[in-house]
């Protein structure tokens, strides 16, 4: 069923008693092609450019949970691709360009809004790194643009560029293409395209086993709803991965934090783009239903309880509240955290494990809904062709090894 | 020297952490150190590229009880190892360090 103007009035017509399931629910076949472990945003863009791009469609996802219930329904739906490094502005500039014709592609809007993210810069080392970046990313065709204080203001009006603040804001880097997006309408969007293409979605569906052959080979997989046999296992378990890699004797190089986040009452439009702040560490969008979203720092400890403590919250509103006065009374409706798999580098893994079958995209950390589209589209050809994509290439498990890492921990802006 | 605890009830708030040489604190004054017990190697030039990955990079990560770091930083300023539960938070014992790491059954009783 495909959705348009005239689909919206025939339903419209019936009451919209007619609308049927957006995805299929089949009971686990004994034997898939391919098996995609974790049915989150990224898990269901490997499935679909699977089905679409390299016409495997014999793939079941399996979640544990439902689909987009982990990270993808709980992060801050930031989109931006201002990373300082050639590897990694290419990794996240091909997601952008992804995220620009997504809602035509798959059919489903998933109300993406370019309206421009602004990341503030509070010291002379922070200018200087800025604009480091800003050029950084202009050289590799991404763009980014210095601000002024008095433009940022202009930019953003509701932001506080008193020079009596504690941390004054002396400029920011804008990246005017980066915006946010719906998420829940990524998982949904991307899990009805790859269902109509023929993948099987099986939720409430745990994997705890992994079976293999006697050359070491994956042959399939053990879960809660039975075994089932495959060739090849993709893994895209975020911050369970660890726990999955574990089952194949494989190890990562990851660490699972909780990542806060906080929503207030909705209030009409009053906040026009996205800014962050890495100094005193928040960031803040409003969604179209008119929620102020704001992101905190990770937790401290490794922890799977997907909660956390207060004072990360505490820490960020206050940052908000110095940022932003005209906020200081708006009332917070719900927090909520997530876990989030964080590597050394700060930079993901995309690509092959030791185990032949056995292939791996994790460790986005702090910042992987933005990737969604560019992470499941080279991911997927990686599963499919069996060797790296070319723009996945650099995010190997084997850097580890050789020691060619990616160090992202600045542009990652969010605290870890 | 064991500090007195603060006016009100942290516990209700925060985790409630028992460093070994000042008795329970409130988390804000520790720092996370990590996963504990990871030895650095005696001869490191022995080691090929193969295990220095192993100790700089992999962790256990593990889902369940694990032994980890912990750095008293606004208190006696020692680092001292914890048995804590990745799922609930609980933290099941801690240790000083130097002391024999503890065992996840021992920690339970």
């Amino acid at each position: 069923m495909k959705f348009s103007a005239i689909s919206l009035v025939r339903h419209a017509i019936n009451d919209h008693k007619s609308w049927t399931r957006q995805w299929r629910s089949p009971a686990p076949k004994s034997a898939y092609d391919t098996i995609i472990v974790g049915g989150g945003g990224h898990g269901l863009a490997t499935a679909y450019y699977l089905a679409k791009e390299h016409g495997l469609t014999n793939v079941a996802v399996i979640e544990k949970g439902w689909i987009g219930g982990g990270n993808t329904g709980r992060n801050t739906t930031i989109i931006r691709s201002n990373y300082l490094f050639d590897e990694s502005a290419a990794l996240y500039d091909h997601a952008l360009d992804l995220w620009h014709g997504l809602s035509q592609e798959l059919n489903y809007n998933v109300m993406y809004s370019p309206r421009g993210v602004m990341m503030l810069a509070h010291s002379v080392h922070d200018v200087q790194v800025f604009k480091r970046h800003v050029y950084s990313n202009r050289l590799n065709g991404v763009d980014n643009a210095w601000l002024s204080r008095a433009e940022a203001k202009e930019f953003c009006p509701p932001l506080n560029v008193s020079p009596d603040a504690r941390y004054p804001v002396m400029g920011a880097a804008l990246q005017r293409r980066g915006g946010t997006a719906r998420h829940d309408a990524v998982a949904w969007g991307y899990a009805r395209a790859a269902s109509a293409l023929g993948v099987d979605i099986i939720e409430n569906c745990q994997v705890v086993g992994i079976d293999r052959g006697p050359d070491g080979a994956v042959v399939g997989v053990q879960t809660t709803r039975g075994s089932i046999q495959t060739k090849k296992i993709a893994v895209v378990a975020a911050g369970s991965t660890s726990t999955v890699l574990e089952l194949a004797g494989v190890r990562a190089p990851l660490e699972s934090y909780p990542l806060q986040a906080l929503v207030s009452e909705p209030v009409k439009p009053v906040f026009p783009c996205v800014v962050m702040s890495n100094t005193v560490h928040a960031y803040i969008s409003q969604s179209d239903k008119g929620e102020l979203v704001i992101g905190a720092g990770t937790d401290q400890y490794i922890s799977y309880s997907q909660t956390g403590a207060a004072y990360p919250l505490a820490h960020a509103v206050e940052a908000i509240c110095e940022l932003f006065p005209i906020f200081t009374r708006m009332r917070m409706l719900r927090s909520w955290g997530g876990i989030v798999d964080v590597t050394p580098d700060r930079s993901p893994i995309i690509g092959l494990t030791p185990v032949h079958g056995l292939f791996v995209n994790c460790g986005w950390g702090t910042g992987g809904f933005k990737a969604t589209p560019g992470s499941g589209h080279v991911f997927a050809a990686t599963v499919a062709k069996g060797a790296p994509h070319p723009i996945a290439a650099p995010f190997s498990l084997d850097r580890f090894r050789t020691g060619r890492m990616v160090d992202e921990a600045a542009a990652a802006a969010v605290a870890h | 020297m064991k500090l007195p605890l603060p006016p009100w009830p942290i516990e209700d708030v925060m985790l409630l952490i028992d460093c070994p040489h000042c008795g329970p604190r409130a988390e804000v004054e520790f720092r996370y150190g990590g996963q504990a017990h990871i030895v650095r190697p005696e001869q490191p030039a022995d080691l090929d590229d193969e295990a220095w990955a192993e100790h700089l990079y992999m962790r256990d990560n593990r889902r369940g009880l694990q032994a980890e770091r912990w750095y008293h930083i606004h208190g006696c300023g020692r680092f001292f190892n914890a048995l804590r539960h990745t799922v609930t938070d609980v933290f099941e014992a801690t240790y000083t360090v130097g002391a024999t790491p503890l065992k996840c059954e021992e920690a339970r009783k």
